[in-house]
């Protein structure tokens, strides 16, 4: 038995130690990576009917890669216009998601962070009381704001500074704001961390040496808040693009998400194969971005654990 | 060496609420000087210090900085440099990074602001130590560092928030040196933050002692030591005994104090309280355990103190002995050690000697705590 486990038993006793590393097994083994494998195989086997599942036909194939990449066999097109753009757009607008929240949430984690009193606590409470309400109604509520005869059209149209009213839906707007509010706190939170134990005499060593303000956060809390921001981006960006309630309920018309095409295969098709192909290359995919980012930054896996 | 550029406090005030931090503080620190605030914990030489830096504004009055206000301006716009208590070094940065950050904020490039990294490196002998972390260093390292940093600023005035406070003893008295050396070579004014009456008497060339928001007397270190105004100052830097009593007589610089335990004992009246003790007065009367001395069996001199031995202790340089006193307050006596035979005379009343030039009287006032 390796020292590290046996040190965590001595600790915990026989059995609690026993109870508790089986929970976790159970957590990791059991609920995420066995569906994920059984997910990984269904992606190379082609969609039968259930009588021939295990028959001669039930071999390993590509064809559901294929497909998003070159559509249909025989088809009109020689790539997959359709699927590729919503992939590549759900890509695009799960980092512009990611970039806005940053920009939004730093200040606030950085004034969160360091600013002493009890009105932060109020100022926390007030931002993580909305996340009571269940995200489906939220994700409702802001189509009532941006809604053609919405809150916020009433105000511009009242005001004068519209004519006619401005469609938010059509345009995407509610979708990215819905996305951004969906996960504020995800990015908030991981960066207050960080910044929370930033000694303040930091800030004040810089300025007394002459730093603008903005000399301070690029030199002295950025690089000190880096595995949280790294942290909070990475959250961010794997559930915004794996998001399916807010673009279900804010997502206009025309622009589809990549996970409701993974939604379509699995629920109006029936072709979980071809479901299983897409929901493994949208995590691939999105996993080496991530991966990407993190050695272009200079992160750590380990950082994105604290 | 250069005049150096000097720091006025006029009518300063600093409130926080209703809370008086400082109260009508004024101080004028010559350029070049090495000067020290001292004072116990919470009686706002910090805010003063944070005033002086910019990082607090005055309630009322001027911080004038080699005759200029500095209302309204910025720290990081200040002639001055802040060594922060925990020297607050910048963690991701190295050590030739860390000096140099201030050129870096000028714009300079990274071989001037290396080249002159090392300067301050060899000045602060740590030469081969620029490319490591502030971690990988020690704590008197580390200080050094924090120095080395605050003087590539150039500043007019280094501010020092009792630095040496995280050090252990030994080191601590190495960096007194130290700093009194380089602020010699750099001959630019330090401020000095402290409650440790040794660093301020080894280092500066003046002294103000603070208490309670109140300065309440500015001197050199010996002036301070020997010529306390207030019986705050007496009590606070090193030790002293304190005599409560009445003044009986005036009769030019000295005084002949009815004590409430001791007898009349005759002292000298403290310059700064010189036609201010009048007879009748509530006075203190402090004499120090070295300026105290066991009259030899059988005389009595012409001023002298009887008391009870409590108990005795050896301390190495010195034969401690401790009597009752006033107020519940010890008599402590520092006889030097210089090899004789020494008896216990624990429970014996014994018969002190003392100068009257050696005794101080002050009016009546607060003690500082121990």
């Amino acid at each position: 038995m390796p020292s590290f486990l046996k040190d965590f038993f001595n600790r915990n006793g026989t059995l609690m130690g026993s109870l508790m590393l089986g929970l976790v097994l159970f957590w990791t083994v059991g609920l995420i990576i066995l569906p994920q494998l059984s997910m990984l195989d269904f992606s190379f086997r082609p969609n039968l009917p259930p009588p021939e599942i295990g028959g001669p036909k039930d071999v390993y194939t590509l064809e559901n890669y294929k497909y998003l990449v070159f559509g249909p066999e025989g088809g009109s097109q020689d790539y997959n216009a359709v699927d590729l753009k919503v992939f590549f757009r759900t890509l695009v607008a799960a980092v512009c998601v990611t970039i806005f929240n940053l920009i939004l949430c730093y200040p606030i984690a950085y004034y969160l962070g360091q600013t002493k009193g009890n009105h932060i606590r109020i100022l926390a409470l007030m931002l993580i009381i909305p996340y009571w309400i269940n995200e489906i109604l939220r994700a409702f509520a802001l189509r009532i704001i941006f809604g053609e005869s919405g809150v916020l059209n009433t105000i511009l149209v009242g005001s004068g500074i519209f004519d006619t009213p401005f469609d938010f839906i059509r345009n995407d707007i509610a979708l990215y704001a819905g996305l951004g509010y969906a996960y504020i706190l995800l990015m908030i939170f991981p960066i207050y961390n960080v910044i929370e134990s930033l000694d303040h005499n930091q800030i004040e060593a810089a300025r007394d040496l002459g730093a603008p303000w903005w000399r301070i956060h690029k030199r002295v809390v950025i690089p000190y808040a880096k595995p949280g921001i790294s942290s909070g981006c990475t959250m961010v960006f794997m559930l915004s693009a794996g998001a399916l309630a807010a673009p279900q309920i804010l997502g206009g018309p025309s622009s589809l998400w990549f996970t409701q095409l993974i939604y379509q295969q699995f629920n109006d098709n029936s072709d979980w194969p071809q479901g299983a192909a897409y929901a493994v290359v949208l995590l691939v995919t999105c996993i080496l971005l991530v991966l990407a980012v993190m050695r272009l930054f200079k992160v750590n896996m380990g950082d994105i654990g604290k | 060496m250069s005049a150096g550029v000097g720091v006025d406090l006029e009518n300063l005030w600093i409130r926080f609420g209703d809370f008086v931090a400082v109260r009508d503080a004024n101080v004028h620190i010559k350029g070049g000087d090495f000067f020290s605030f001292l004072g116990p914990s919470g009686c706002g030489k910090t805010t003063i210090l944070r005033a002086v830096s910019g990082f607090l504004e005055p309630s009322e009055g001027n911080v004038l900085i080699g005759g200029n206000n500095m209302k309204g301006i910025g720290p990081n716009k200040r002639p001055t440099a802040l060594i922060f208590q925990n020297l607050a070094l910048f963690p991701l940065m190295k050590v030739w990074e860390n000096i140099s950050f201030s050129m870096e904020i000028a714009g300079a490039s990274a071989k001037e602001r290396r080249k002159r990294a090392d300067e301050l490196l060899d000045m602060i002998a740590l030469s081969d130590q620029g490319d490591k972390l502030p971690s990988e260093l020690s704590g008197g390292q580390r200080q050094r560092v924090a120095i080395a940093r605050a003087l590539c600023a150039e500043p007019d005035v280094l501010l020092l928030d009792e630095p040496l406070s995280a050090l252990d003893l030994k080191l601590r008295q190495h960096m007194r040196t130290e700093l009194r050396e380089i602020q010699k070579r750099v001959g630019i004014t330090f401020i000095y933050i402290t409650h440790d009456q040794g660093e301020a008497l080894t280092m500066s060339d003046d002294i103000a002692v603070m208490r309670a928001g109140v300065i309440d007397q500015i001197g050199d270190g010996k002036t301070i030591y020997n010529d306390p105004a207030t019986a705050f100052a007496a009590s606070f830097v090193g030790e002293n005994n304190v005599f409560r009593g009445k003044v009986l007589e005036v009769n030019g610089n000295e005084a002949l104090i009815r004590t409430n335990r001791s007898g009349d004992l005759r002292s000298r009246i403290s310059t700064a309280n010189l036609g201010k003790l009048a007879v009748g007065d509530d006075a203190m009367m402090f004499i120090r355990p070295e300026a105290l001395d066991l009259a030899p069996t059988g005389t009595k001199g012409e001023n002298f103190v009887t008391a009870q031995v409590t108990h005795e202790e050896f301390e190495g340089n010195t034969f401690n002995i401790f009597m009752e006193g006033d107020g519940g307050k010890e008599i402590k006596v520092a006889i030097p050690n210089h090899g004789q035979s020494f008896d216990d005379h624990t429970g014996q009343a014994m018969t002190l000697e003392y100068e009257v030039d050696n005794a101080v009287a002050v009016p009546a006032g607060e003690l500082a705590a121990e």
